[in-house]
């Protein structure tokens, strides 16, 4: 590669700076004093004491890690079964149809979404709720799932799973003992994904949720819209902390397992 | 046909035409009717039964009346125009951004690279709604950006940038600077750098390299990065209405105070529909370069 110029560190310093800075200033000022926001008052953890208090929050908190774990299985599932018919499937009726459906909630405004989710729930009598957000969720993540399940099992050698049939696997068989380990990294970070965009999303949730299943995103976008406060920082810094580690340690575990393979590999060459 | 092929093939499908087309159809419906049946309790009035003679009576029914109320009411003109105009600007400063980014991390040592790949996506993971809320504490008028600014004696007094327009275009910017440096990088960092050495052996100097062979190179990416950041700005909500202020018309916030606040679905419907036409347009310009980036790989 040419050399690296002074140019290229200075833009990267820059961006880099822009990316983090933001959020770096909302963790430094979480751990403020003063109600203030702008204006340091020592160092202090009451904000992380009061939010732990407050009731209203735990509970969002609460119906969002149930909604998130239940969207994303389910999505996880569904998209799973979508990636597989649409690599896989051969010619079937409506394989346009069904491809385009899973590609169409990806681009599509949210606020289209939500509009349209919502305007069918009161049209079938669905009372909204816990259930109407997951509902919500399962359809807007499957097409996350199916895109990331579905580039695994392109690449991956159709001739194993017809080994297996040949050597006496029932479909299903051949399905969970060959295909499912083999795509399984896929499907985890489908999972992961969907679980993540479950966790974060505002518009759809605000749509579909009723009065008895405020989601974290909800409880703090009507905390924030009147302004900066303390408590919402402790609690940003909570969830940043959260997905920070979470990353962290995925790309270790994941740069483990690549070191181990290329080792593995060599050691084979070499004997 | 076997019945496991069957289930395989139905299960996602029907969950996807009930819970995405059949609610879509639902607001193309409800956007052409009246106010009076679309509030709650909505009755739907298409009754399949009823049979040539219910369809004949739906299709009477009809009305285009709220998109003439759309067409009549400026407020929703100027916010479609406005849409599009902070779409395409703070697409255009994220491109400006972006590129000098995905630029230095492709030029950067292969051993830093993953590392920096991981910076990019970092943010991503993390919730979109505080990092939207994250510039709330530094735009403010006592916020982080003006102490600054007062302390190094730049200004005299706080300026005015949350809650107008600039902050919109800092949020966005903001938040959507992954979408294009990471296309970007990707197109950058499979360049051949032997077409560069050949560049300058044959004369150019470094800078007309990089205007007649890195660029060019590069454009797949910025293609790709200025769709995906685009496409869901148009219709962005979050960003105006939590950085934005009163006079920010984006269609997006119309579209949900309209439904929020003031309860008129056949207009949000309206809204909504067209919306769609408008996002539509870039996503097939998107999805044709797409292909033809594939198929030029082959």
């Amino acid at each position: 590669m040419r050399r690296f110029s002074w140019f290229n560190a200075t833009s990267l310093t820059l961006g880099f700076a822009f990316l983090y800075l933001p959020m770096l200033i909302l963790i430094i000022y979480s751990f403020n004093g003063g109600r203030n926001v702008a204006i340091w008052a020592g160092f202090s953890t009451k904000w992380y004491g009061e939010l732990f208090r407050d009731q209203a929050f735990l509970d969002a908190a609460w119906v969002t890690l149930r909604v998130g774990l239940m969207s994303s299985t389910l999505a996880t599932i569904l998209g799973t079964m979508a990636a597989y018919v649409i690599v896989r499937g051969g010619r079937f009726k409506g394989r346009t149809v069904m491809s385009g459906m899973l590609y169409a909630p990806i681009v599509m405004p949210e606020v289209i979404t939500g509009l349209s989710l919502l305007l069918l729930f009161i049209a079938i009598g669905l009372d909204r709720g816990l259930v109407t957000i997951v509902l919500a969720h399962t359809t807007f993540t499957m097409c996350f799932v199916s895109v990331v399940v579905s580039s695994r099992l392109v690449t991956f050698d159709q001739s194993l799973e017809e080994a297996a049939l040949d050597l006496g696997c029932t479909p299903w068989d051949a399905f969970f003992s060959v295909t499912l380990p083999i795509i399984a990294p896929a499907v985890i970070s489908g999972w992961l994904l969907a679980f993540t965009l479950s966790l974060d999303d505002l518009v759809l949730a605000s749509f579909v949720s009723g009065p008895s299943s405020t989601t974290l995103p909800i409880k703090i976008f009507s905390a924030v819209r009147l302004g900066v406060s303390p408590k919402i920082n402790a609690l940003s810094t909570i969830m940043i902390a959260i997905v920070a580690f979470g990353v962290i340690t995925a790309s270790l575990i994941n740069k483990r397992s690549v070191t181990k393979r290329l080792k593995d590999e060599q050691e084979a060459a070499a004997s | 046909m076997n019945y496991r092929r069957l289930f395989l093939i139905g299960v996602p499908y029907v969950w996807l035409l009930a819970l995405f087309l059949v609610p879509f159809i639902i607001v193309l419906k409800i956007s052409l009717s009246d106010i009076a049946l679309a509030i709650p309790p909505y009755t739907p009035t298409l009754h399949l039964s009823d049979g040539w003679e219910g369809l004949k009576d739906f299709f009477s029914k009809l009305d285009f009346d709220n998109f003439l109320f759309l067409k009549s009411d400026p407020l929703y003109w100027k916010a479609y125009v406005s849409s599009l105009q902070i779409a395409i600007l703070s697409t255009t400063i994220t491109l400006l951004v972006g590129y000098p980014i995905a630029y230095g991390m492709a030029r950067a040592p292969e051993e830093w690279r993953a590392t920096l790949m991981m910076l990019v996506i970092l943010p991503f993971w993390t919730s979109f709604l505080i990092r939207v809320y994250s510039w709330m504490g530094i735009l403010g008028k006592e916020g982080f950006l003006n102490s600054a600014l007062m302390w190094l004696g730049i200004v005299d007094e706080p300026l005015t940038i949350l809650n107008t327009n600039t902050a919109v275009y800092i949020g966005i910017v903001y938040t959507y600077l992954p979408f294009m440096i990471l296309p970007i990088y990707a197109a950058l960092e499979k360049l051949d750098v032997s077409l560069l050495e050949a560049a300058e052996d044959l004369g150019c100097t470094r800078t007309t390299a990089f205007w007649l062979v890195t660029l060019p190179l590069s454009r797949p990416g910025i293609v790709a990065g200025c769709f995906l950041v685009f496409i869901p700005v148009i219709g962005e909500f979050v960003i105006p209405s939590l950085l934005g202020g009163s006079n920010t018309l984006m269609i997006g916030k119309i579209l949900f105070e309209e439904f929020s606040s003031n309860r008129d679905w056949p207009v949000a419907s309206a809204v909504a529909v067209l919306l769609l036409l408008i996002v539509v347009v870039p996503i097939v310009l998107f999805q044709r370069s797409q292909e033809r980036q594939a198929e030029a790989q082959k």
